[in-house]
């Protein structure tokens, strides 16, 4: 079973999911090679987040199949190696992380479940590498941070810990579900340059999945355009912006342009 | 849409549109002279003494982020503010004489009442603004409804707001405001909830609306590309203060304050064909 053949580090092929009598994804398959970004676009009900949650293993399609370098992975039950490898962030960082937890704690219960400090780690070697990762993402080095709350932080800032403890494991795919929707314009800029940089810096492969063709442009490679759990259009970042193809993919980049505004392009 | 203009055309008002060119061309028909809002517990304010004024016809638009204030200033002038918060002077607040009120809400869905038709729910209110019979209240709100886009089987069965998409549950809250007959209508977010290209269709129909009622609209959003696509003013604020205010093309073409500059530049283009 096992294949080498593509280029690709992960891959999805025919992935289709039933919820109860209702199709939410159909026959929707995509490649992502090391180091590059996709987006996945589309409105409310497209199966864009059923996708992201089928790509990390939340959920088993009932058809099609999940690769990850060229290995097939079990719906649901992958192994704990293989778990590392695929992390996600949530739209709502108020949900997704636990209040009662401190950031010490969010940060490193991955990297204990998954040893990836070793299978012991002292509690210096854990604090070096939260405060490695809190300033990656951003969030200065100082160890008072650790020892906090997510309540004691800004809704950005809290983004930014759901980013730190899906990289503390050193995955090479990272889901994004919608991660700047529920915040303020300035807020998602500074998320959506930190998801750049770690891009470049990391080598990480992303999947961001969002309703925003300005995020999808800012930062993929490529965009696929989904509709009623159907895949639309899938083509090159530039390529979608230039000739969108599908009239459905017409429609919604004009409904996108008509409500912004590129700055020095107005009046 | 045509053929039932006659039932959203305003017509105890028909000064509405005509009144801004005639008598009260100087005289605004919202003015809010140094608004401020405290806290009840603390003295911590919220809005913290701000000023503008809307002119009739006018489409204006409150914007910033998270905390900045829009939607309590949009709330303090209808008169609902959220319990918990005060008005430090009622006076500070003041809507030309007979000018009626009327506002749409960010979440259309939950602003309806699940367990009512939406048919129904219009003919309440028509009922209760302009006291007619169940019977012609109901008939006149399926044709509102219709004339902003609904299916026409309402007329012949009502649908609860479950039945009905974000989109058309938002038309029900807009039906809502117009059967009250506003002069002004005041605007949370009424699009956020929805998808873009609902965004735009919904847009549309403000737009149009205001056009052939001579409505006033005052407009709060997050989002600088909605407010260009209606506004004929902005006002940015930020922190319970104003930023920065003026003609939409001049705030973000030439931004003067270093907070609005942020906001403009966060601005996600979407490539358009002409820049190949």
């Amino acid at each position: 079973m096992t294949r080498h053949a593509s280029s690709a580090l992960f891959e999805m092929r025919g992935i289709t999911v039933h919820y109860g009598g209702f199709t939410a994804v159909d026959h929707v398959s995509l490649s992502l090679p090391k180091g590059r970004a996709i987006g996945i676009v589309g409105e409310s009900g497209a199966g864009k987040s059923t996708l992201a949650r089928v790509a990390a293993g939340l959920i088993a399609p009932a058809e099609g199949q999940v690769l990850l370098a060229g290995q097939p992975l079990a719906p649901i039950r992958r192994t704990r190696e293989q778990r590392r490898r695929v992390q996600m962030v949530f739209q709502n960082p108020d949900s997704s992380l636990n209040p009662s937890h401190s950031v010490y704690r969010i940060l490193s219960e991955g990297m204990l479940l998954h040893h990836t400090l070793g299978s012991r780690p002292s509690r210096e070697v854990i604090t070096r590498r939260c405060l490695e990762l809190l300033r990656m993402v951003g969030l200065g080095e100082s160890a008072g941070i650790l020892s906090r709350r997510p309540q004691a932080f800004s809704g950005g800032q809290r983004q930014r810990i759901a980013i730190a403890r899906a990289l503390a494991v050193n995955p090479d795919v990272l889901v994004a579900d919608e991660p700047t929707s529920a915040l303020d314009v300035s807020v998602q800029h500074e998320i959506l340059d930190l998801l750049a940089e770690l891009r470049q810096t990391n080598g990480l492969s992303l999947m961001l999945i969002t309703h925003d063709l300005g995020v999808a442009n800012a930062l993929c490679d490529d965009i696929m355009v989904m509709r009623g759990g159907r895949s639309v259009v899938h083509k090159s970042t530039e390529g979608l912006f230039a000739d969108p193809g599908p009239q459905y993919a017409q429609d919604l980049l004009a409904a996108a342009r008509s409500v912004s505004i590129a700055p020095g392009m107005r009046g | 849409m045509n053929a039932d203009a006659s039932i959203i055309s305003n017509q105890e008002h028909p000064g509405a549109a005509a009144g801004s060119h005639a008598d009260s061309c100087h005289e605004p028909i919202i003015r809010v002279n140094d608004l401020r809002i405290t806290t009840a517990m603390g003295n911590r304010p919220l809005i913290d003494g701000i000023s503008f004024d809307v002119q009739p016809g006018e489409t204006v638009g409150l914007v910033g982020e998270s905390g900045s204030g829009k939607s309590l200033t949009l709330r303090a002038i209808m008169g609902l503010l959220p319990e918990g918060v005060v008005l430090a002077d009622s006076e500070s607040i003041s809507i030309s004489e007979h000018k009626r009120l009327a506002m749409i809400f960010q979440d259309p869905v939950s602003s309806l009442d699940p367990l009512t038709g939406v048919a129904r729910q219009v003919a309440e209110v028509m009922r209760y603004n302009q006291h007619l019979p169940r019977r012609e209240a109901q008939a006149q709100a399926a044709d509102l409804l219709i004339s902003l886009g609904l299916p026409a089987s309402l007329r012949a069965a009502d649908r609860y707001p479950g039945q009905l998409s974000g989109g058309q549950c938002q038309r029900v809250g807009i039906a809502i405001a117009l059967a009250t007959k506003p002069d002004i209508l005041l605007c949370d977010e009424p699009t956020t909830a929805l998808d873009v290209t609902v965004q735009l269709q919904i847009l549309d129909l403000l737009a149009d609306l205001r056009e052939r009622l001579g409505l006033t609209m005052l407009f709060v959003t997050h989002n600088l590309g909605v407010a260009a696509h209606l506004c004929d003013r902005l006002i940015v604020m930020q922190h319970g203060r104003i930023v920065e205010a003026g003609a939409t093309e001049d705030v973000l073409n030439n931004p003067q304050q270093e907070y609005t500059r942020r906001l403009v530049s966060a601005i996600l283009p979407i490539p358009g064909e002409q820049d190949r």
